[in-house]
């Protein structure tokens, strides 16, 4: 054995004594849990009992699976992620391509759209409801009054319009947190890259085409991946909105209601780990879209 | 009376000298207050804390009654010392029984007794007193007595008069330059409060109560199916589309902004709408909902509101005697008179202050005996599925829904299923 291999499994003795702790809290917070409710989902649990059960192993899948309300949930979820995300990215690009632009007070600006996603989304949520009220609500006070609508709308209450303004409020919330992703990310491009093309007389747009969107690739991937699970797990937005209407009802909102209201423990994890499923394919789909994308530089 | 009061006033000595037997310090103990009457509440807590010693504790309940339920489970799943008196709404009984104390040696029988025997028999489960009856609630109908005056209009007996008692005041109040009011307001939120407004209608005609007392789901029927029709044919005539995600508070705004004719909603909302300063304080009448054809009952949804303590609990008897407070003559009255709330005390529909401040309590006490309560003491654990097919089917149809029968058909298939989902 040389000194360097000595050195070098000293090395990694100490960098596992420095990962521990993690290792221990992520088995403690996030394992341990998820083991236990993919357990559960084999049994027949309740909640106000957990520690009396019997296996009736994939009984509880099925359950679900055959579930026409948790499809409907699927489908909610989906719609929201891909309409919502889809938005927040074009959205989030363009602010960010404005912000980029050194002018006077940017600074300023820039701390200020960070304020929708500051606050907390059962907050904003309340706001809005107030805001689109039939009756009361501001945002038909002004419509009205510039002649748009002759009467109030209900937007909360609408059927066709109601997921519409789930979505809403989410690209309202979360844009800024796209905006500051993809602002970081066009920061890393490097000004001589544009310097050159100028020299070579690239007109505007395909400067955008050749050298900004490309190189602002992976940053927009990460923030539409962390943006994507995040909508994927929605459950707030449309509980505090709608309660348990049918309409935005959410996989997270199907798995709540299976786990908390009916207190059934067994068909509730099964839901939670289906939902889990749903998710992680979903990333694992993405993170290979991502990675498709690395040899072009 | 007297040996009422003079039961009360040995029992609290026999409990004080029993504390103090234990400890001479003041002990904390704190309890669940719902957000509505979260007021009267804290005042009737301050009172037993003056004459008591001890301190109390208040935790605000979330305004969503059922978003309640998840905090409690967790602390009841972590056995927790935390809490010790809890109010308890009348459809959760069943699902906390096992948590809550048996009040039956906390609580002397004469005190009990006090209470509406209906009330105290429903806190009854195996062989337990989980609870006591902290109010009675039940479905009331609000209206603008004013404007009925204005017009010449009757308050309604059925359901169909009261359409055209709205509809007719709505047009000619907006006729005469109110564009913003509107006939009936009431609670279409996809939630368990529209369990219960569409439970109403449905008994009310004589559709039963979704599930029968032996547990036949009898929802599936031509009455029930004309009630919920009625219902749906309200949203844009003389319901605004909004009610659709009103519950009660949203609701509740709506009627004392003077935007509404008539209004559905608990008896708080005669305390809310007469408190001093209140816009419509001698305009507003209440009476029993309509019925659906004359000879059926008026059917308001009961909501009895409960206390319990916690089986968890490390101070079983300073929470107990909180309770007997709470759920006491003295309290009860203080809160019929300044909240408007339904004692459960059936004394108190006799005493004179309380009459005078609540006019309509004498005619209470028989909405009370025609209320109809949700099935959710034949359906057991199964309750929350049971009440989420109805109020999803329910807001399908008054969203718009074109075959109600169908809807209708297909809920009472669902409900089949789900009264077999756990025994």
């Amino acid at each position: 054995m040389t000194p360097t291999d000595r050195a070098r499994r000293a090395e990694t003795r100490v960098a596992w004594l420095f990962v521990a702790p993690l290792v221990v809290i992520l088995l403690a917070v996030a394992i341990w849990p998820l083991g236990r409710t993919v357990f559960f989902a084999f049994t027949d649990a309740y909640l106000d009992n957990p520690s009396s059960y019997e296996f009736v192993g994939f009984a509880n899948f099925v359950t679900v699976w055959e579930d026409a309300t948790f499809w409907r949930a699927v489908r909610n979820t989906l719609v929201f992620t891909v309409v919502s995300v889809g938005i927040e990215t074009m959205l989030g690009l363009a602010i960010a391509l404005l912000l980029h632009r050194a002018f006077f007070g940017r600074g300023l600006v820039r701390a200020a759209i960070l304020i929708p996603w500051a606050m907390p989304m059962v907050v904003s949520t309340r706001i809005w409801d107030w805001m689109l009220n039939d009756q009361f609500g501001l945002i038909n006070k002004v419509l009205v009054e510039l002649g748009i609508i002759a009467k109030g709308i209900a937007w909360t209450a609408d059927p066709s319009l109601l997921l519409g303004v789930v979505i809403f409020i989410d690209v309202w919330v979360t844009t800024p947190f796209m905006v500051l992703l993809i602002l970081a990310g066009l920061q890393l491009i490097p000004e001589e890259l544009y310097e050159a093309a100028e020299v070579s007389g690239v007109p505007h747009w395909k400067r955008f085409w050749s050298i900004t969107l490309p190189l602002v690739a992976p940053a927009i991937g990460v923030a539409m991946l962390f943006r994507t699970l995040d909508a994927l797990r929605m459950f707030d937005l449309s509980y505090v909105l709608a309660a348990n209407n049918a309409n935005t009802m959410t996989m997270s909102i199907y798995a709540r209601d299976q786990l908390i209201g009916f207190q059934d423990l067994g068909v509730g994890s099964a839901a939670s780990t289906w939902v889990f499923l749903i998710i992680g394919l979903i990333a694992i789909v993405i993170v290979g879209l991502l990675r498709l994308d690395r040899p072009h530089h | 009376m007297a040996r009422y009061k003079l039961g009360l006033l040995a029992g609290a000595a026999a409990l004080m000298a029993s504390i103090s037997a234990v400890s001479a310090r003041a002990e904390t103990v704190s309890m669940f207050c719902s957000a509505t009457d979260y007021e009267l509440c804290e005042k009737g807590a301050a009172e037993w804390s003056k004459t008591s010693g001890h301190e109390v504790k208040i935790n605000r309940m979330p305004q969503n009654l059922d978003d309640a339920i998840p905090i409690y489970q967790q602390l009841f799943a972590a056995n927790s010392a935390d809490v010790d008196v809890l109010y308890v709404d009348v459809i959760w009984l069943g699902m906390f029984k096992d948590h809550l104390a048996d009040l039956a040696p906390l609580v002397p029988e004469d005190e009990v007794k006090a209470h509406f025997s209906s009330a105290t028999d429903a806190a009854r489960l195996e062989g337990k007193l989980v609870a006591m009856p902290f109010y009675i609630d039940t479905g009331l109908m609000f209206y603008r007595k004013d404007l009925l005056e204005k017009y010449g209009k009757q308050p309604p007996k059925t359901w169909d008069e009261l359409t055209a008692t709205a509809k007719e005041v709505q047009d000619a109040e907006r006729a005469a330059g109110r564009p913003d009011i509107w006939g009936y307001v009431w609670q279409g939120r996809s939630y368990e409060g529209l369990t219960c407004d569409a439970l109403e209608w449905i008994a009310s005609s004589g559709g039963g109560t979704i599930i029968s007392n032996d547990g036949e789901v009898t929802i599936n029927n031509p009455k029930a199916v004309e009630a919920l029709t009625r219902a749906r044919d309200w949203i844009g005539t003389i319901s605004p589309q909004g009610v659709l995600n009103y519950d009660e508070e949203a609701s509740r705004a709506i009627f004392e902004s003077g935007n509404a004719v008539f209004h559905r909603n608990w008896p708080y909302v005669w305390g809310t709408s007469q408190a001093e300063g209140a816009g419509l304080v001698g305009k507003v009448g209440v009476m029993a909902l309509p019925v659906g054809a004359a000879g059926e009952g008026s059917s308001g949804a009961l909501g009895t509101a409960y206390l319990g303590v916690s089986k968890y609990s490390k101070k079983q008897d300073i929470a107990a005697d909180l309770l007997r407070y709470m759920v006491g003559l003295e309290d009860q009255k203080m809160r019929a008179i300044e909240g408007g709330y339904n004692p459960t005390v059936a004394a108190l529909y006799e005493d004179k202050d309380v009459l005078a401040k609540i006019p309509f309590l004498a005619m209470a006490k028989s909405a009370f005996e025609e209320s109809v309560a949700r099935p959710s003491a034949v359906t057991g654990k199964n309750y929350n599925r049971v009440s989420r097919t109805f109020y999803r089917a329910v807001h399908e149809i008054i969203s718009g829904a074109d075959d109600v029968a169908g809807t209708v058909e297909q809920m009472a298939r669902r409900i089949e299923r789900d009264v077999k989902a756990t025994d």
